[in-house]
Protein backbone atom coordinates (compact mmCIF):
# COMPACT_ATOMS: atom_id res chain seq x y z
CA UNK A 1 0.00 0.00 0.00
CA UNK A 2 1.17 2.95 -1.11
CA UNK A 3 1.40 5.37 1.63
CA UNK A 4 2.15 9.71 1.78
CA UNK A 5 4.88 9.43 4.53
CA UNK A 6 6.98 6.85 2.59
CA UNK A 7 8.03 9.47 0.62
CA UNK A 8 10.29 10.97 3.17
CA UNK A 9 11.83 7.94 5.19
CA UNK A 10 14.63 8.75 7.09
CA UNK A 11 13.84 12.64 7.94
CA UNK A 12 10.57 12.19 10.22
CA UNK A 13 12.92 9.42 12.24
CA UNK A 14 16.09 11.15 12.85
CA UNK A 15 14.17 14.48 14.09
CA UNK A 16 11.55 12.26 16.63
CA UNK A 17 15.03 10.85 17.68
CA UNK A 18 16.85 14.01 18.33
CA UNK A 19 13.43 15.53 19.75
CA UNK A 20 13.27 12.47 22.32
CA UNK A 21 16.48 12.43 23.44
CA UNK A 22 15.98 16.67 24.20
CA UNK A 23 13.52 15.82 26.38
CA UNK A 24 14.37 13.29 28.07
CA UNK A 25 17.79 15.28 28.81
CA UNK A 26 15.43 18.27 30.06
CA UNK A 27 13.48 15.28 32.46
CA UNK A 28 10.06 16.18 30.30
CA UNK A 29 9.60 12.60 29.61
CA UNK A 30 10.67 9.88 30.70
CA UNK A 31 11.19 6.43 28.02
CA UNK A 32 10.02 4.09 30.22
CA UNK A 33 6.15 6.11 29.93
CA UNK A 34 6.68 6.50 26.11
CA UNK A 35 6.87 2.25 26.07
CA UNK A 36 3.97 2.19 28.30
CA UNK A 37 2.36 4.44 26.15
CA UNK A 38 3.07 2.56 22.80
CA UNK A 39 2.00 -0.87 24.48
CA UNK A 40 -1.18 0.23 25.74
CA UNK A 41 -2.18 1.76 22.18
CA UNK A 42 -0.78 -1.81 20.23
CA UNK A 43 -2.13 -4.15 22.83
CA UNK A 44 -4.53 -3.34 24.97
CA UNK A 45 -6.59 -0.60 23.52
CA UNK A 46 -8.54 -1.12 20.00
CA UNK A 47 -11.64 -2.28 18.20
CA UNK A 48 -12.12 -5.57 20.08
CA UNK A 49 -13.24 -3.60 22.79
CA UNK A 50 -16.07 -2.06 20.83
CA UNK A 51 -17.29 -5.25 19.15
CA UNK A 52 -17.79 -7.02 22.81
CA UNK A 53 -19.94 -3.64 23.29
CA UNK A 54 -21.69 -4.20 20.28
CA UNK A 55 -22.11 -8.18 20.63
CA UNK A 56 -23.38 -7.28 24.19
CA UNK A 57 -25.83 -5.06 22.69
CA UNK A 58 -27.23 -7.53 20.71
CA UNK A 59 -27.95 -10.22 23.36
CA UNK A 60 -29.04 -8.27 26.06
CA UNK A 61 -31.46 -5.80 24.92
CA UNK A 62 -31.69 -3.80 28.52
CA UNK A 63 -28.08 -3.29 27.88
CA UNK A 64 -28.88 -2.04 24.25
CA UNK A 65 -31.16 0.73 25.58
CA UNK A 66 -29.05 1.86 28.33
CA UNK A 67 -26.45 2.16 25.99
CA UNK A 68 -28.10 4.17 22.87
CA UNK A 69 -29.11 6.17 26.09
CA UNK A 70 -25.99 6.68 27.99
CA UNK A 71 -23.04 5.07 26.31
CA UNK A 72 -20.39 6.62 28.66
CA UNK A 73 -21.99 4.74 31.64
CA UNK A 74 -23.32 1.66 30.00
CA UNK A 75 -19.60 1.14 28.47
CA UNK A 76 -18.16 2.01 32.15
CA UNK A 77 -20.33 -1.29 33.21
CA UNK A 78 -18.36 -3.27 31.09
CA UNK A 79 -15.44 -3.05 33.39
CA UNK A 80 -13.29 -4.80 31.19
CA UNK A 81 -13.82 -2.07 28.19
CA UNK A 82 -12.73 0.68 30.09
CA UNK A 83 -12.89 2.72 32.62
CA UNK A 84 -12.92 5.92 30.71
CA UNK A 85 -14.97 8.94 31.03
CA UNK A 86 -14.98 9.64 27.85
CA UNK A 87 -18.37 11.50 26.10
CA UNK A 88 -19.58 8.34 24.22
CA UNK A 89 -22.79 7.94 21.93
CA UNK A 90 -24.21 5.10 20.02
CA UNK A 91 -25.46 5.26 16.87
CA UNK A 92 -28.09 2.37 15.56
CA UNK A 93 -28.02 1.18 12.09
CA UNK A 94 -31.67 -0.20 11.11
CA UNK A 95 -32.61 -1.69 7.70
CA UNK A 96 -33.65 2.24 7.08
CA UNK A 97 -31.15 4.25 8.30
CA UNK A 98 -27.25 3.93 8.32
CA UNK A 99 -24.94 5.73 10.20
CA UNK A 100 -21.44 6.83 9.38
CA UNK A 101 -18.84 9.04 11.53
CA UNK A 102 -16.06 11.34 10.51
CA UNK A 103 -13.98 14.32 11.93
CA UNK A 104 -13.86 16.43 8.95
CA UNK A 105 -11.72 19.16 11.13
CA UNK A 106 -9.02 16.68 12.30
CA UNK A 107 -9.22 13.19 13.56
CA UNK A 108 -11.59 13.05 16.27
CA UNK A 109 -12.42 9.30 16.89
CA UNK A 110 -13.48 6.96 20.31
CA UNK A 111 -10.34 5.63 21.37
CA UNK A 112 -11.11 3.57 23.73
CA UNK A 113 -13.33 1.32 22.31
CA UNK A 114 -11.83 1.80 18.58
CA UNK A 115 -8.31 2.42 19.44
CA UNK A 116 -6.50 4.58 17.23
CA UNK A 117 -7.89 5.63 14.18
CA UNK A 118 -6.64 3.81 10.42
CA UNK A 119 -4.72 6.39 7.86
CA UNK A 120 -7.98 6.48 5.96
CA UNK A 121 -10.58 7.78 8.90
CA UNK A 122 -7.23 10.71 9.02
CA UNK A 123 -7.10 10.74 5.29
CA UNK A 124 -8.29 14.36 3.39
CA UNK A 125 -10.10 12.31 0.59
CA UNK A 126 -12.19 10.19 3.78
CA UNK A 127 -12.82 13.58 6.07
CA UNK A 128 -13.77 16.06 2.59
CA UNK A 129 -15.98 13.60 0.79
CA UNK A 130 -17.74 12.10 3.86
CA UNK A 131 -20.00 14.20 4.34
CA UNK A 132 -20.91 15.73 0.73
CA UNK A 133 -20.79 12.27 -1.12
CA UNK A 134 -21.57 9.58 1.68
CA UNK A 135 -22.61 6.75 -1.12
CA UNK A 136 -19.75 7.93 -3.15
CA UNK A 137 -17.41 7.23 -0.06
CA UNK A 138 -19.14 3.99 0.99
CA UNK A 139 -18.93 2.52 -2.35
CA UNK A 140 -15.24 2.68 -2.18
CA UNK A 141 -15.44 0.71 0.69
CA UNK A 142 -17.77 -2.03 -1.33
CA UNK A 143 -20.85 -0.98 0.45
CA UNK A 144 -24.06 0.33 -1.63
CA UNK A 145 -26.67 1.32 0.33
CA UNK A 146 -30.16 1.34 -1.06
CA UNK A 147 -31.71 5.10 -2.56
CA UNK A 148 -34.44 4.62 0.13
CA UNK A 149 -32.05 4.00 3.23
CA UNK A 150 -31.68 7.23 5.32
CA UNK A 151 -27.77 7.58 5.56
CA UNK A 152 -26.64 10.15 8.65
CA UNK A 153 -23.32 11.18 9.15
CA UNK A 154 -21.85 12.48 12.15
CA UNK A 155 -19.44 15.27 12.36
CA UNK A 156 -17.58 14.89 15.15
CA UNK A 157 -16.53 18.37 15.97
CA UNK A 158 -16.80 18.53 19.72
CA UNK A 159 -15.63 16.15 22.46
CA UNK A 160 -18.68 13.67 22.19
CA UNK A 161 -17.22 10.18 20.63
CA UNK A 162 -19.57 8.37 18.09
CA UNK A 163 -19.74 4.73 17.83
CA UNK A 164 -21.88 3.05 15.47
CA UNK A 165 -23.81 -0.21 16.57
CA UNK A 166 -24.33 -1.93 13.34
CA UNK A 167 -26.80 -4.49 12.60
CA UNK A 168 -26.56 -8.03 13.82
CA UNK A 169 -26.60 -10.18 10.87
CA UNK A 170 -28.91 -13.00 10.05
CA UNK A 171 -27.65 -16.68 10.81
CA UNK A 172 -25.88 -15.72 14.13
CA UNK A 173 -28.94 -16.81 16.18
CA UNK A 174 -27.52 -18.72 19.25
CA UNK A 175 -23.94 -17.50 18.79
CA UNK A 176 -22.16 -16.56 22.31
CA UNK A 177 -21.16 -12.93 23.14
CA UNK A 178 -17.54 -14.31 22.37
CA UNK A 179 -18.19 -15.85 18.71
CA UNK A 180 -21.03 -12.65 18.07
CA UNK A 181 -17.75 -9.97 18.96
CA UNK A 182 -15.41 -12.29 16.37
CA UNK A 183 -17.33 -10.78 13.57
CA UNK A 184 -17.79 -7.21 14.31
CA UNK A 185 -15.42 -5.31 12.47
CA UNK A 186 -13.92 -1.98 13.07
CA UNK A 187 -15.67 -0.70 10.20
CA UNK A 188 -18.75 -1.44 10.71
CA UNK A 189 -18.35 0.31 13.84
CA UNK A 190 -17.46 3.45 12.28
CA UNK A 191 -20.19 2.84 9.50
CA UNK A 192 -18.17 2.07 6.78
CA UNK A 193 -19.03 -1.65 6.66
CA UNK A 194 -22.01 -4.33 7.64
CA UNK A 195 -21.68 -6.96 9.14
CA UNK A 196 -21.76 -9.98 7.77
CA UNK A 197 -20.79 -14.07 8.84
CA UNK A 198 -17.86 -13.92 5.97
CA UNK A 199 -16.08 -10.60 6.69
CA UNK A 200 -12.94 -10.62 6.70
CA UNK A 201 -11.34 -8.79 9.07
CA UNK A 202 -9.30 -4.86 8.27
CA UNK B 1 -9.22 29.82 10.93
CA UNK B 2 -10.60 29.37 7.26
CA UNK B 3 -7.28 26.78 7.26
CA UNK B 4 -7.13 24.03 4.85
CA UNK B 5 -8.03 21.65 7.80
CA UNK B 6 -11.16 22.72 7.38
CA UNK B 7 -11.82 20.04 4.18
CA UNK B 8 -15.99 19.12 4.89
CA UNK B 9 -17.53 19.45 0.90
CA UNK B 10 -13.81 19.82 -0.64
CA UNK B 11 -13.51 17.37 -3.79
CA UNK B 12 -10.02 16.12 -5.81
CA UNK B 13 -8.47 14.76 -2.62
CA UNK B 14 -8.37 11.54 -4.42
CA UNK B 15 -9.33 7.64 -3.57
CA UNK B 16 -9.85 6.85 0.58
CA UNK B 17 -7.74 3.60 -0.30
CA UNK B 18 -8.21 1.60 2.99
CA UNK B 19 -6.02 -0.68 3.96
CA UNK B 20 -5.98 -4.25 4.65
CA UNK B 21 -4.74 -5.48 8.34
CA UNK B 22 -3.50 -1.83 8.97
CA UNK B 23 -0.96 -1.68 11.67
CA UNK B 24 -1.47 0.59 14.40
CA UNK B 25 1.95 2.32 13.63
CA UNK B 26 3.16 1.99 10.43
CA UNK B 27 7.01 3.13 11.55
CA UNK B 28 8.54 3.26 15.06
CA UNK B 29 8.81 6.90 14.51
CA UNK B 30 4.84 7.30 14.25
CA UNK B 31 4.44 5.43 17.90
CA UNK B 32 7.24 7.57 19.54
CA UNK B 33 5.48 10.62 18.15
CA UNK B 34 2.62 9.52 18.96
CA UNK B 35 3.90 8.90 22.84
CA UNK B 36 5.71 11.87 22.85
CA UNK B 37 2.70 13.60 22.45
CA UNK B 38 0.37 12.25 25.03
CA UNK B 39 3.35 12.14 27.52
CA UNK B 40 4.63 15.83 26.97
CA UNK B 41 0.42 17.10 26.88
CA UNK B 42 0.66 15.79 30.55
CA UNK B 43 2.27 17.98 31.75
CA UNK B 44 -0.45 20.67 31.78
CA UNK B 45 1.12 23.34 29.71
CA UNK B 46 -1.26 23.49 27.04
CA UNK B 47 -4.88 21.68 26.65
CA UNK B 48 -6.14 19.36 23.87
CA UNK B 49 -7.80 22.42 21.82
CA UNK B 50 -4.26 24.42 21.79
CA UNK B 51 -2.47 21.10 20.47
CA UNK B 52 -4.91 21.09 17.62
CA UNK B 53 -4.57 24.61 17.40
CA UNK B 54 -0.61 23.97 16.34
CA UNK B 55 -1.69 21.09 13.87
CA UNK B 56 -4.05 23.69 12.30
CA UNK B 57 -1.41 26.32 12.23
CA UNK B 58 0.73 24.02 10.04
CA UNK B 59 1.20 26.10 6.51
CA UNK B 60 -1.48 24.74 4.20
CA UNK B 61 0.87 23.25 1.46
CA UNK B 62 3.02 21.50 4.32
CA UNK B 63 -0.54 20.38 6.30
CA UNK B 64 -1.41 18.33 2.66
CA UNK B 65 2.07 17.34 2.35
CA UNK B 66 2.87 15.69 5.62
CA UNK B 67 1.70 12.42 6.98
CA UNK B 68 -0.84 12.24 10.17
CA UNK B 69 2.06 11.48 12.57
CA UNK B 70 4.42 14.34 10.63
CA UNK B 71 1.88 16.79 11.41
CA UNK B 72 1.49 15.51 15.47
CA UNK B 73 5.47 16.13 14.82
CA UNK B 74 5.33 19.55 13.60
CA UNK B 75 2.34 20.76 16.11
CA UNK B 76 4.26 19.36 19.21
CA UNK B 77 7.25 21.22 18.16
CA UNK B 78 5.03 24.28 18.20
CA UNK B 79 3.29 24.14 21.48
CA UNK B 80 6.69 23.03 22.83
CA UNK B 81 8.20 25.57 21.94
CA UNK B 82 5.46 28.48 22.26
CA UNK B 83 5.38 27.22 26.26
CA UNK B 84 8.77 27.72 26.85
CA UNK B 85 9.34 24.14 27.38
CA UNK B 86 12.25 24.42 24.74
CA UNK B 87 13.58 26.74 22.57
CA UNK B 88 13.70 26.97 19.25
CA UNK B 89 17.41 26.00 18.88
CA UNK B 90 17.21 23.23 21.67
CA UNK B 91 15.22 21.64 18.52
CA UNK B 92 17.54 22.28 15.89
CA UNK B 93 20.56 20.94 17.93
CA UNK B 94 18.67 17.92 19.72
CA UNK B 95 20.86 19.54 22.93
CA UNK B 96 19.71 21.14 26.06
CA UNK B 97 21.04 24.49 26.81
CA UNK B 98 23.39 24.96 29.08
CA UNK B 99 22.66 25.00 32.81
CA UNK B 100 18.79 24.09 31.90
CA UNK B 101 17.23 23.37 34.99
CA UNK B 102 15.38 19.66 35.21
CA UNK B 103 12.55 21.44 36.26
CA UNK B 104 8.93 19.31 35.67
CA UNK B 105 8.23 15.94 36.75
CA UNK B 106 7.57 13.91 33.97
CA UNK B 107 5.02 11.58 33.37
CA UNK B 108 6.02 7.90 34.52
CA UNK B 109 5.09 4.41 32.76
CA UNK B 110 2.77 3.82 36.09
CA UNK B 111 0.80 6.53 35.66
CA UNK B 112 -0.09 5.71 32.00
CA UNK B 113 -3.22 3.29 32.73
CA UNK B 114 -4.55 6.48 34.66
CA UNK B 115 -4.08 8.77 32.00
CA UNK B 116 -5.44 6.61 29.29
CA UNK B 117 -8.49 6.30 31.14
CA UNK B 118 -9.41 9.28 32.20
CA UNK B 119 -8.78 11.29 28.58
CA UNK B 120 -10.63 13.86 30.46
CA UNK B 121 -14.30 15.43 30.81
CA UNK B 122 -15.40 18.60 29.20
CA UNK B 123 -18.43 18.60 30.56
CA UNK B 124 -19.13 21.67 33.09
CA UNK B 125 -21.54 22.98 35.09
CA UNK B 126 -22.92 26.46 34.02
CA UNK B 127 -25.68 28.13 35.12
CA UNK B 128 -27.45 29.01 32.47
CA UNK B 129 -29.99 27.55 30.87
CA UNK B 130 -29.83 26.22 26.84
CA UNK B 131 -30.90 28.92 24.97
CA UNK B 132 -32.00 26.63 22.09
CA UNK B 133 -34.24 23.54 22.75
CA UNK B 134 -34.72 20.23 21.15
CA UNK B 135 -36.45 20.76 17.98
CA UNK B 136 -36.00 23.76 17.24
CA UNK B 137 -34.64 25.60 13.86
CA UNK B 138 -30.87 26.76 14.38
CA UNK B 139 -29.11 28.59 11.93
CA UNK B 140 -24.89 28.52 12.19
CA UNK B 141 -23.51 31.85 12.29
CA UNK B 142 -21.82 33.13 9.26
CA UNK B 143 -18.53 34.05 11.17
CA UNK B 144 -14.85 33.74 10.07
CA UNK B 145 -12.94 33.80 13.18
CA UNK B 146 -9.10 33.81 12.50
CA UNK B 147 -8.36 31.96 15.43
CA UNK B 148 -9.54 28.18 16.60
CA UNK B 149 -12.80 27.31 15.89
CA UNK B 150 -14.67 23.87 15.33
CA UNK B 151 -17.47 25.35 13.59
CA UNK B 152 -17.05 23.96 10.36
CA UNK B 153 -17.40 26.46 6.71
CA UNK B 154 -19.37 24.10 5.24
CA UNK B 155 -22.12 24.79 7.86
CA UNK B 156 -22.27 28.52 8.44
CA UNK B 157 -25.21 30.03 7.10
CA UNK B 158 -27.08 26.74 6.91
CA UNK B 159 -30.08 26.14 9.04
CA UNK B 160 -31.00 22.71 10.69
CA UNK B 161 -32.68 21.20 13.50
CA UNK B 162 -31.43 20.91 17.78
CA UNK B 163 -31.41 17.27 17.89
CA UNK B 164 -30.23 16.91 21.46
CA UNK B 165 -27.98 18.71 23.71
CA UNK B 166 -24.82 17.43 25.13
CA UNK B 167 -24.55 19.75 28.54
CA UNK B 168 -22.28 22.42 28.28
CA UNK B 169 -18.57 21.92 27.44
CA UNK B 170 -15.35 23.45 27.47
CA UNK B 171 -15.48 26.46 24.37
CA UNK B 172 -12.46 25.26 22.33
CA UNK B 173 -12.62 29.19 20.70
CA UNK B 174 -11.44 30.27 24.12
CA UNK B 175 -9.58 27.46 25.09
CA UNK B 176 -6.87 27.21 22.45
CA UNK B 177 -5.81 30.25 23.07
CA UNK B 178 -5.77 29.90 27.03
CA UNK B 179 -8.66 32.69 27.46
CA UNK B 180 -10.45 30.28 30.07
CA UNK B 181 -12.89 27.72 29.09
CA UNK B 182 -15.72 29.74 28.88
CA UNK B 183 -18.10 26.43 28.86
CA UNK B 184 -21.19 26.73 26.96
CA UNK B 185 -24.58 24.71 26.18
CA UNK B 186 -23.51 22.03 22.77
CA UNK B 187 -25.97 20.88 20.40
CA UNK B 188 -25.89 18.05 18.00
CA UNK B 189 -27.91 20.10 15.20
CA UNK B 190 -28.90 18.15 12.31
CA UNK B 191 -28.71 19.18 8.80
CA UNK B 192 -30.04 17.87 5.66
CA UNK B 193 -27.97 17.37 3.04
CA UNK B 194 -30.23 19.52 0.73
CA UNK B 195 -29.46 22.12 2.97
CA UNK B 196 -25.88 21.69 2.99
CA UNK B 197 -25.37 20.78 -0.61
CA UNK B 198 -28.10 21.65 -2.61
CA UNK B 199 -30.81 19.95 -4.70
CA UNK B 200 -28.17 17.35 -6.14
CA UNK B 201 -28.22 15.86 -2.44
CA UNK B 202 -29.98 12.68 -1.43
CA UNK B 203 -32.99 14.28 0.01
CA UNK B 204 -33.26 11.65 2.99
CA UNK B 205 -29.72 12.00 4.17
CA UNK B 206 -28.24 14.28 6.59
CA UNK B 207 -25.61 15.65 8.64
CA UNK B 208 -25.31 16.21 12.58
CA UNK B 209 -22.34 18.43 13.94
CA UNK B 210 -21.96 19.32 17.15
CA UNK B 211 -22.00 23.18 17.84
CA UNK B 212 -21.69 25.70 20.62
CA UNK B 213 -24.27 27.99 21.57
CA UNK B 214 -21.98 30.67 20.32
CA UNK B 215 -22.17 29.11 16.66
CA UNK B 216 -25.84 29.57 16.65
CA UNK B 217 -28.71 32.10 16.40
CA UNK B 218 -32.37 31.13 15.89
CA UNK B 219 -33.45 30.64 12.54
Amino acid sequence: MDHDHQELPSDPALRVMALESLLVEKGLVDPAALDELIDTYEHKIGPRNGARVVARAWLDPAFKQRLLADASSAVAELGYVSQSREHLVVLENTPERHNLVVCTLCSCYPWPVLGLPPVWYKSAPYRSRAIIDPRGALREFGLELDEDVEIRVWDSTSEMRYLVLPERPPGTEGMSEDELAELVTRDAMIGTAKVTLEEIPR
Amino acid sequence: MNGVHDMGGMHGMGPIAPEADEPVFHEPWEARVFALNRAAAALGKWNIDAGRHARERIAPADYLRMSYYEKWLAGLIMVLEESGLVTHSEVENGKAAPGTPKATPPLRAEQVASLVAERGCFERPVNAPPRFAVGQAVRAKKINPTGHTRLPRYARGNVGVVDRIHGAHVLPDSNAHFRGESPQHLYSVRFSARELWGEAASARDAVYIDLWEDYLEPA
